[in-house]
């Protein structure tokens, strides 16, 4: 670098202007020229390589040291002092190689998951659900413990910028104090505040203290995926704004429409567990719930289905029009049927047979009058108040979302806006296409972003403030049913961070700590005599009590029905969150990049999902590149066949294309946001796609969806396992003890032994998350996904049953290692680094491991697992921190696979011995069962008759999978049962005829 | 029959050296050929191309041992790929050595005089290649050496029951024996070379070799001796090699790898691809050292007649594969026959079929046999046709075992390509090396025939 043109009186100006302790490179830096700046730009591209390339462990590498000399630039702001003095005396709890866990809540659209973060010393490794909280019961989904990985996110914003260039806070809060004090005197009039979804109760206070000293300024909230559907079509049939809640676990018939209930939204967790304390059959005259969903575009809820009804997303009113006149709703009447009539006759049937018992669930995405309706229903069948309950909105501030923002939009293209808060969220990339939310920022003097990453956002607003993770902070968040929660932190801040409050109080207060404002908010609202105890508790809990809201009784109005006129404009386009990225928040999380999507299986991508004879008409095959356009805009991107969607339909997943998410989610998929108006937020008509002739190779982790006749997941019907309960283990030959030389091998101690229910697994994928952070399992990318090569120890088989590709029905089946008495994988290893323990289990040394890969061969489930490259990235030095120190971390040339997490059987084996006791029953909870929001997974010892586990593989329905190969598995399935309705048997008749060859 | 057996003496043919030849001249000719100065051009421009295949060698070599086996294309169903299918390959070329030396030796098949040395030198080639192979698809090959069963401080054993722990056992031996028949047959030529050397480092190098031959009776007397029991001692390792081998895919319980048909099937198919490869090798050299005296049309016609037969038992067993896929009842085991041939390798299996069951029949005419082109282009033929066979037990078993959501597509990658290719370089390259230093034909054996040469002999041994 040239140093030239350096004027040395701006050099002085700005490092006096500077605070605290400085470094720098060259006086072109200090005097911040243009040049410097092309040359940072040039040194250190924002977009150098992706973690999906091959060999990208380099480029990481060359990146990560990078960002180490660029170190020097960042430590323009002092870091708080660290004490380094060992504990004089030490906690009492903290005893290294004992994990502690703390309460907290991971929020997502506002709504807050209780969970349980495992710390080693000081360390968040694990994140598992809040059995006290009710939004999880223990469980989680896959977003809150991939959450984790953000913490320790090498990409993670670490440094104030401004205007592209770094600064610090000192600086930005120097810069923003004189135009806050403008504001003051114009009561707020240019000042404007966009969150998103807030229920935190601490920051709605600080906000309101904020808008009473500037009357004039707005606060708005915007969500991409929000409730304002539910929202209007609450207050169309009550008239004000209350919000449904939902009690699975009263309910005898389900009819969701085009609701996703279990895989994605506030809620899901809990609503899955309800829905699955339904469906737990045992016993000869067992009965269980009875699922219908009519659908577009298919999820795991409507795979879940006893009868899924394939439709247009915009036929679905059609549909609910039709039962909601057949029910009697006051001034419907059905127009044409996207179904047989038979089906509305036997479904208001059920339903009304069902009155108190059955609950109608409608998706965020359907026009507000299919949520009018299909409440409704609910009241006219009795389900207010039993299935159903209406609360008041769990949001401090309930608003119409796109309204919000329009409204903002608008001032802000008037020039009305002078400062600019965007706390969280990431407008640039999310709002509405037509809003240009982009291009309106560079209307606004001083606008301000708060992320957890540099994003889009950030690179057009003047300055960009890097949040705090919601583990390095104090906060609180309330429930889907109202229960707040107090957020501790579980570790300092990695970098100079702050949070939504602090930014707040520093700006607009009194500059104190997230921990100091939290605190004296609820200081305000408990009522408790002791509140220090108070407080206590209620952190110790993860729940504040007597938060939860109560159900109203409400009263439906007189509604004057104006349905959406039904238009045949062609292509039907929708737009959905991506199962495992949302709304793209989670495009730089390499876990859930690579997770295989639900249904699809795809990992890495979006694409345009089509049904197969749509994609016969377009003449396009999986992978073929095609371009949908829409509003004026086009993106391309794969096409890709999903049995049970609807002909004509194009589903989008958004979340993808994104252009500054860092190393992982920059640069792939494609950006269906730039589709998406404000008139078209949820589905639109008249996308026309076209093929380009190139193919493009998805990564999908699946690719064979049939089970060719094999009795892999076994199922029948309720009224067929009523006749013959263990129909399952009639399926395929089973050898006998009998048929071995050799007496068997006798497990006099322990006996681990797990069993899977798949009449209550949904294939959430929360185990294979859970699993991979609890087990250390590396991202692999996407070039080695494509080579199939994904590490999951626990995967999400997925199969087509049935004949008709249009509409099969769908099982989803965990697998993970069976722990085999008789392994395959063991006698033909070379060097004995697999082999099987007194317990049963079947362990690997890794150390012992030379990398034969024979072992892998030999496994019929082929759950094992190996590290064909330096897949561990054992050198970033934050990914360090993240590791569980209980479990090895594998390199290169090694085989891995379940272990049943034996460093957990280890953990409550000591405590066991410590107090002269067996293990209990429950004491040992793997990772995948903690995380399983329905509890299909349940671990134990099958040597204690009164386990729970062995108690479920006496079930009838137990069987193991493969038997006929002689394994004598650990792991035993639970077999699948659908509860169809009788009447409907011929629309959809079962072709179950197939498993049993 | 019987009766006449010893009375029928038929005029040959062919006689199995021209006669030409004299005990001198054969000397002359033999040693002549690797002390002159000169080399063929074609050698020349043979020994180039693999000199250039084995800088590709060195390279994928390099790269699997830096990065690890994930440069290649194996994924997850599919464990192991073109490594265990190349050495497989390599092992059953290996065999027409062991196999002319030993059994023919013991069989009184003379012919054999003419081709074993460069048989056995392709053996022990073929089996280096081999051994690479497996040393190299660990994931960690620097830890090769805990196959061995060796007392160390970690007090671990070896797996005995592993059949891969049966194959290093198995390999190791084969390449020991075939190096020790190999060497011990080329003591009296490596003395002649010595005595013909004339420059001082040719007479060093030749003389250490020799190991102080002089030919004295009593030299011959245990030569002779040791000679037989080398060849007794190979004579199982023929058959034993290779069904070490095949329990490598037999003791599994993989549909398409779990057949008890495997042992006789892998040695048939071991021979077969021996004899093919030492015909593909055999034809140039010959031309290029112009030694049709020694290696004569006579020696072709046998070559191929074993290939004819080992061929057969080969498809035979494929037909056996069929059936017992039918016959087992087993739906893994039928789909797994249907998966081959309609599945998405099924060219592989049809290639297969035409390389393997289609050609060789052609031999059944001695016009083919007899036809020098021909022959070459059949024996390549067969090379790839045995290559293949291996792919499609290996790959396409693998590919679809029992869950459907497994099943995966291997794709190979350049380094898969290249290490297959660069062992080839590697091994041609050993072998025209080996032309060009040591006598590629038994000097001293040849000599054994010159008695024979014109005569009528007894064929009862020959139809043997």
């Amino acid at each position: 670098m040239i140093e030239k043109n350096v004027d040395i009186q701006t050099v002085r100006r700005t490092l006096a202007g500077k605070g605290g302790k400085e470094y720098w490179r060259s006086l072109n830096e200090l005097a911040e020229t243009e040049e410097f700046k092309e040359y940072l730009r040039q040194e250190f591209p924002r977009e150098a390589g992706t973690w999906g390339e091959e060999f990208s462990r380099r480029d990481f590498l060359k990146v990560m040291g990078a960002s180490l000399s660029l170190a020097g630039l960042t430590a323009c702001v002092k870091q708080p002092d660290e004490k380094i003095v060992p504990y004089v005396k030490a906690p009492e709890y903290m005893v290294p190689g004992k994990p502690l866990q703390y309460a907290t809540a991971f929020v997502m659209g506002g709504y807050a998951h209780g969970v349980l973060v495992t710390s080693h010393l000081g360390r968040p490794t694990h994140i598992q659900g809040n059995a006290d909280h009710p939004a999880s019961l223990g469980a989680t989904d896959v977003f809150a413990t991939a959450s984790l990985l953000h913490l320790y996110d090498p990409d993670r914003s670490q440094a104030v910028v401004h205007n592209g260039v770094m600064s610090s806070w000192e600086k930005f809060v120097q810069s923003a104090k004189p135009l806050i004090e403008a504001q003051r005197a114009l009561k707020g009039a240019g000042l404007r505040i966009l969150t998103q979804n807030i229920t935190s109760p601490t920051l709605h206070w600080q906000l309101q203290s904020l808008l009473a000293a500037f009357p004039d300024a707005r606060w708005h909230q915007y969500e991409p995926f929000n409730a304002d559907n539910v929202r209007d079509g609450m207050r169309m049939l009550f008239g004000e704004d209350v919000m449904p809640r939902y009690r699975f676990d009263r309910a005898d018939v389900v009819l969701s429409l085009d609701a996703d209930v279990f895989g994605l939204g506030p809620g899901n967790v809990r609503y899955a567990r309800d829905f699955a304390t339904k469906r737990r059959v045992s016993g000869k005259d067992a009965s269980m719930n009875r699922l219908y969903a009519a659908e577009s575009t298919p999820t795991i809820t409507g795979g879940m289905a006893d009868h899924r009804f394939r439709m247009k997303a915009s036929d679905v009113e059609v549909f609910a029009r039709a039962l909601a006149a057949r029910l009697g709703v006051p001034g419907v009447a059905a127009e044409h049927l996207p179904v047989d009539e038979t089906v509305i006759v036997a479904l208001a049937k059920d339903l009304q047979s069902h009155r108190g018992a059955g609950v109608l669930v409608v998706g965020a995405h359907q026009p507000p009058v299919v949520h009018a309706l299909a409440h409704a229903m609910n009241v006219l069948l009795g389900n207010a108040g039993t299935t159903v309950e209406y609360t008041d909105p769990v949001e401090q501030q309930p608003v119409h979302h796109l309204r919000s923002l329009q409204a903002l939009a608008d001032d802000m293209a008037r020039g009305a806006v002078d400062v600019l808060l965007i706390l969280g969220g990431n407008p640039v990339y999310d709002a509405p296409a037509d809003l240009r939310f982009g291009e309106l920022l560079a209307k606004v003097r001083f606008s301000v972003h708060l992320s957890l990453y540099d994003d889009e956002t950030s690179e057009r607003c003047t300055w960009h403030i890097p949040e705090s993770h919601y583990l390095e902070t104090w906060s609180d968040a309330r429930a889907f049913d109202g229960t707040a929660t107090i957020m501790q932190p579980l570790i300092l801040p990695l970098y100079a961070t702050k949070s939504a409050h602090e930014l707040l109080d520093e700006l607009f207060g009194e500059a104190r700590s997230s921990e100091v404002i939290v605190k004296s908010f609820w200081k305000t609202r408990s009522a408790a005599s002791d509140f220090e105890s108070w407080w206590r508790r209620s952190l110790h809990d993860g729940v504040v009590p007597a938060t939860h809201l109560s159900p109203k009784s409400v009263a439906m109005k007189n509604v004057s029905w104006t349905f959406t006129p039904v238009v045949s404009g062609g292509m039907e386009i929708l737009f959905r969150p991506d199962p495992s990225i949302f709304d793209g928040r989670f495009a730089n999380n390499g876990w859930l990049q690579e997770l295989p999507k639900h249904v699809t299986r795809i990992t890495w991508d979006n694409v345009a999902l089509l049904s197969p004879a749509t994609m016969e008409n377009l003449n396009v095959r999986n992978g073929d590149m095609v371009t949908v356009t829409y509003n004026g805009a086009t993106v391309k991107l794969p096409a890709w066949a999903l049995p049970g969607q609807p002909d004509n339909v194009v589903t989008l997943h958004v979340g993808y294309g994104r252009t500054r998410a860092g190393r992982v989610g920059t640069g792939i998929g494609a950006n269906a946001y730039t589709l998406r108006t404000s008139a078209t937020l949820w589905r639109g008509e008249g996308a026309t796609i076209e093929k380009t002739g190139e193919w493009y190779r998805v990564a999908s982790t699946q690719e064979h969806w049939s089970m060719e006749g094999r009795p892999i997941v076994r199922e029948a019907t309720l009224d067929e396992y009523r006749v013959n309960p263990d129909f399952a283990k009639h399926m395929a030959h089973r050898p006998t003890e009998k048929e071995s030389f050799y007496p068997p091998f006798v497990y006099d101690g322990y006996a681990w032994g797990m069993t899977i229910d798949l009449n209550a697994c949904t294939g959430c994928n929360a185990c294979m998350i859970a699993c991979q952070s609890e087990n250390n399992i590396p991202v692999v990318g996407k070039k080695q996904v494509e080579r199939g090569r994904e590490m999951h120890w626990i995967r999400v088989d997925r199969y087509y049953v049935g004949n008709d590709l249009d509409n099969p029905e769908m099982a989803v089946m965990p697998v993970a290692c069976h722990h085999c008495e008789n392994a395959p994988c063991e006698p033909v290893c070379p060097v004995a680094a697999t082999t099987h323990d007194h317990e049963g289990l079947n362990v690997m040394t890794y150390n012992r491991c030379v990398g034969t890969r024979y072992c892998s061969n030999n496994c019929p489930y082929k759950v094992r697992r190996y590290n064909y490259l330096q897949y561990s990235d054992t050198e970033t030095k934050s990914l360090q921190l993240m590791h569980n120190p209980d479990v090895t971390v594998r390199n290169r040339g090694v085989m891995e696979k379940c272990t049943y997490c034996v460093q957990r059987i280890s953990a409550a084996r000591i405590e066991a011995k410590k107090e002269d006791r067996l293990i209990r029953d429950g004491e040992i909870v793997t990772a995948c069962e903690a995380a399983c929001p329905v509890q299909a997974i349940t671990f134990g010892d099958i040597n204690d008759k009164n386990s729970r586990v062995a108690k479920l593989k006496a079930e009838p329905r137990s069987y193991d999978l493969l038997a006929e190969v002689n394994t004598k598995p650990r792991t035993s399935y639970l077999a699948k049962l659908r509860n169809p309705n009788p009447e409907l048997a011929a629309v959809q008749p079962l072709s179950r005829s197939e498993h049993h060859g | 029959m019987a009766e006449h057996k010893h009375t029928t003496l038929v005029e040959q043919p062919e006689p199995l050296v021209s006669p030409k030849e004299t005990y001198g001249s054969i000397t002359d000719k033999i040693a002549g050929d690797v002390l002159s100065t000169k080399t063929p051009k074609a050698m020349m421009i043979t020994l180039a191309i693999t000199s250039a295949l084995l800088l590709v060698f060195v390279l994928a070599v390099g790269a699997v041992l830096l990065f690890g086996p994930g440069v290649w294309g194996n994924n997850n169903p599919v464990g192991w790929a073109f490594e265990i299918t190349n050495f497989v390959w390599w092992v059953g070329i290996g065999h027409a050595g062991t196999l002319i030396s030993a059994i023919l030796l013991l069989l009184h098949q003379h012919w054999r005089n003419a081709i074993n040395r460069f048989a056995e030198a392709m053996t022990l080639f073929a089996v280096m290649c081999a051994g690479l192979f497996p040393a190299l698809h660990t994931g960690r090959q620097w830890l090769d050496y805990w196959l061995l069963p060796y007392p160390n401080t970690m007090g671990m054993w070896v797996n005995f029951r592993s059949p891969l722990i049966w194959d290093v056992f198995a390999v190791t031996t084969y390449l020991t024996v075939s190096f020790m028949f190999w060497f011990v047959g080329l003591i009296p030529d490596l003395a002649a070379m010595r005595d013909r050397a004339k420059k001082h480092w040719q007479k060093v190098i030749y003389g250490i070799l020799a190991m102080g031959w002089r030919g004295s009776a009593h030299h011959w007397h245990r030569y002779e001796m040791s000679y037989l029991l080398l060849a007794g001692l190979a004579t199982p390792l023929v058959v034993s090699v290779h069904s070490v081998v095949s329990f490598d895919f037999a003791v599994s319980l993989i549909p398409g790898w779990h057949a008890t048909i495997f042992p006789p099937y892998f040695v048939a198919g071991a021979i077969y691809s021996g004899f093919a490869m030492v015909i593909t090798l055999m034809i140039p050299a010959r031309r290029w050292y112009k030694l049709e005296s020694f290696i004569t049309d006579r020696h072709l016609d046998y070559m191929a007649k074993v290939m004819l037969a080992t061929g057969l038992i080969v498809f035979y067993g494929y037909l056996t594969e069929l059936f017992f896929a039918y016959y087992s009842g087993s739906m893994y085991e039928r789909f797994m026959m249907y998966n081959r041939i309609f599945g998405p390798y099924w060219w592989s299996y049809w290639l297969l079929i035409f390389c393997n069951g289609v050609t060789p029949q052609v031999l059944w005419f001695k016009k083919v046999r007899t036809n020098v082109a021909l022959l070459f282009v059949i024996s390549l033929i067969v090379n790839v046709g045995m290559w293949l066979e291996r792919f499609v037990i290996v790959v396409t078993s693998l590919h679809r075992d029992f869950l459907p959501s497994s099943w995966d597509m291997f794709r190979p990658t350049i380094w898969d390509w290249s290490l297959y290719l660069g062992t080839i370089g590697f091994f041609v390259w050993l072998i025209y090396v080996f032309v060009r230093v040591m006598p590629m034909i038994s000097i001293f054996e040849i000599k054994h025939l010159l008695p024979w040469r014109g005569r009528k002999i007894d064929t009862s041994a020959d139809a043997a």
